[in-house]
């Protein structure tokens, strides 16, 4: 019991000597403006926790090497301080209470997810600390009235919008027959929320609406039914997980649905890995490097796309472009605000309106961005069996014409 | 509740096929099960973990332009040495325990494998493409991908091989005497300790064979091994120890029932029913058993 005792006296001794020694570190040191993450490097959202920090780390070389940040006559240069999460959302709000109350960062980065960033979004919002995030699109996020949240990406229950408004445009203005399979998790539920929105308002009738369970890897009955009630639209949205179980089952079961929207298809490597299987399938995406959106650090995403490859040695995703954009943001915001005093900082933040490589940002009150519409593209494969994502839709930004009704597949 | 199941008959039949070539699939891997929990009296809550660890060695040898159909030959042979190791350095220490020991042992074993395959190989999802193409009956509107065909195939394929070797050859021999009776069997001079590994690596073997099908018809992902741990004990649970054709059997009707489930209740219940049926018949058989005991009483 005696030991016991001095141990913990020994650790509560040790912890308040660490915490005040890393209080000094805090914010703004000299010229370093140190904001904290807490990101997924291990455990199930790994992989695109580390296009998300990948993201954060090519925004902020770029950033420091281009002259920084200027606040106050002064030059700054952006530092993180990263945590991992192991993709456990108790995990990372734990993290963000130490980021804030023993490492004393005053400025965070968002996590990878909507899970996770609605685990931390309150504890930033308890110390007023602004959180810019690029990864947490969930509608739930935004409509918590928080105020020190901004999210640069479009909200959930607006990825598969276009895709119906696309499918009653071609179909004359008249309502279509949507089939769809939504993963049970926030994210995948918020974009079934947005099709029913969307069915609602184009006068369309939702005829399969299957909920899939997320230990699930077969489809075969969700399919065989689109088969025999043949819809107009089939919508799956189901992680990586979806969009690889859908692909090769309508593939295997010979599915025809004239138009097939998803989410997740560049995480899945959709284009590369299963090139025929996969064509004229649609994908809502955040950003796709043929965008012309313009700014002075990245150029455009094409440049992006090339830097990012230099660095990182892959083509990059979303998730990473719309990271960088994040950083972006902060740095407007610090020089605007002229001030690290966390109030100006989240009204400067609050005001924003600016154009990246990424896309316009402004944002609403709720903290998403309204000024960045998703794109479609379509998978489409040249004779020789090489795949490529197209842009298809909104029209302004496409590089490709929508291929639309689908071929069968007794005709491919 | 959708009865859209039976209204097209093709739907019954699509529905029908499905679930029996699933469930051949499953009642391999019950299969294994049955004989270490015979054998051994070792429930093994790893053995999902395991079957998705041979679908990762198959998984790689397509990475690695291999056709991942030789999965089925390679994955077993890996995955025996990988559950002899596992025998060697955690079950024989917990093989005469009492049947919780066991269960928490094989718990912790899964943890972990879950966690380092999510190490080793990543959270992405991931499958291996066979280009093997599909079937089509009555005019297209049954499509039965020929993976699903092959899988059934290669299980019903090692299910007899392995029944006839433990019908003939010595080992398989050793292993009926130990499950029968195991001190029985020791006196006469058969090396239980021998018996128990080659038991839990035959286990391994046939989870690496169903892993390859699996990778080649659906989906693997380090997490995605529970729920073949629980159909797998739940096909056992209704076959019983020992009862081989039960085991086929009970497995092609939990695949057909789980399929039936998709379409009545919603792919959502589709897990949760194959829970709730476990239950259901764990509460019939104990109030079968205390009708027994009364009527013996």
């Amino acid at each position: 019991m005696r030991v016991k005792n001095i141990l913990i006296t020994f650790f509560s001794a040790l912890a308040i000597l660490f915490s005040t020694s890393v209080v000094s570190l805090a914010k703004v040191v000299g010229d370093k403006i140190v904001l904290g993450a807490a990101i997924s490097l291990t455990g199930k959202y790994s992989s695109n926790g580390v296009h998300t920090q990948n993201g954060y780390n090519m925004a902020v070389d770029r950033i420091n090497s281009m002259g920084g940040i200027k606040v106050g006559g002064k030059t700054y240069k952006f530092d993180i301080i990263y945590y991992d999460d192991e993709s456990n959302p108790k995990r990372a709000a734990q993290l963000a209470e130490r980021l804030i109350s023993q490492d004393g960062v005053e400025f965070m980065l968002g996590p990878y997810s909507s899970g996770l960033t609605k685990a931390i979004a309150p504890v930033t919002e308890k110390y007023g600390v602004p959180m810019v995030e690029a990864n947490g699109a969930s509608r739930s996020l935004f409509t918590k009235g928080y105020k020190y949240l901004f999210a640069v990406l479009a909200p959930a229950n607006l990825y598969l919008d276009v895709a119906i408004e696309t499918a009653v445009e071609l179909n004359g203005g008249k309502g279509v027959k949507i089939a769809q399979a939504f993963e049970q998790d926030a994210f995948s539920q918020d974009v079934r929320l947005g099709i029913l929105d969307a069915a609602e308002r184009t006068g369309s009738e939702i005829v399969i609406d299957d909920k899939l369970p997320k230990e699930l890897n077969d489809m075969a009955a969700t399919l065989a039914k689109v088969k025999a009630v043949k819809p107009d639209v089939l919508v799956v949205s189901g992680h990586t997980k979806g969009a690889l179980t859908a692909i090769r089952q309508i593939a295997e079961m010979k599915v025809d649905v004239p138009m097939l929207a998803m989410t997740h298809c560049d995480a899945a490597k959709l284009s590369k890995q299963h090139g025929k299987n996969a064509q004229y399938a649609l994908c809502a995406s955040q950003w796709h490097k043929t965008l012309t959106y313009k700014d002075d650090f990245f150029k455009d995403g094409m440049t992006y796309a090339a830097d990012f490859e230099k660095e990182f040695g892959y083509d990059p995703p979303y998730q990473s472009a719309e990271s960088s954009a994040a950083l972006l943001v902060f740095k407007d915001a610090f020089e605007r605000a002229n001030s690290f005093d966390q109030k100006k900082v989240r009204d400067a933040l609050a005001d924003t309106n600016m154009q990246t490589f990424y896309g316009n940002i402004k944002f609403a009150p709720g903290g998403q961005n309204v000024d960045k519409p998703m794109v479609l593209f379509q998978v489409m494969c040249d004779d020789s069996g090489k795949c490529e994502n197209k842009v298809v839709a909104p029209l302004k930004w496409a590089s490709a014409e929508l291929i639309h009704p689908i071929p069968k597949w007794s005709e491919r | 509740m959708d009865f859209l199941v039976f209204q097209v008959p093709m739907l019954t039949i699509q529905a029908l096929l499905d679930g029996l070539l699933l469930g051949i699939l499953f009642a391999l891997i019950a299969y294994g099960m049955a004989l270490q929990w015979g054998v051994m009296n070792i429930i093994n809550i790893a053995q999902g973990d395991l079957v998705i660890l041979g679908g990762y060695i198959a998984y790689f040898m397509y990475l690695y332009g291999i056709h991942p159909g030789w999965g089925v030959i390679v994955s077993p042979i890996i995955m025996y040495f990988v559950g002899i190791g596992i025998y060697k350095l955690v079950i024989n220490k917990v093989v005469d325990r009492d049947l919780f020991i066991s269960i928490l042992a094989t718990f912790g074993i899964s943890i972990l494998f879950m966690q380092l395959m999510n190490f080793a190989f990543g959270a992405d999802v991931v499958l291996a493409n066979s280009g093997y193409g599909t079937t089509m009956l009555f005019d297209n509107s049954v499509t039965l991908p020929n993976s699903k065909i092959f899988s059934a195939v290669v299980s019903i394929v090692f299910a007899v091989g392995l029944v006839i070797y433990m019908k003939r050859s010595k080992l398989g021999r050793a292993i009926r005497a130990t499950a029968q009776n195991a001190r029985a069997a020791k006196i006469l001079g058969v090396d239980t300790e021998k018996v128990y590994a080659a038991t839990f690596g035959i286990n391994a073997a046939l989870c690496g064979v169903a892993g390859a099908l699996i990778s080649i018809t659906f989906t693997i992902h380090p997490y995605m091994g529970l729920p073949y741990t629980i159909r797998s004990f739940m096909i056992v649970i209704v076959a019983g120890l020992g009862n081989l054709p039960g085991v086929a059997l009970s497995g092609m009707g939990l695949g057909i029932f789980e399929e039936f489930a998709d379409y009545i209740l919603g792919t959502e219940f589709r897990i949760g029913s194959v829970f709730l049926l476990l239950v259901l018949i764990l509460v019939y058989r104990r109030f079968k058993l205390s009708r027994k005991r009364e009527y013996l009483k």
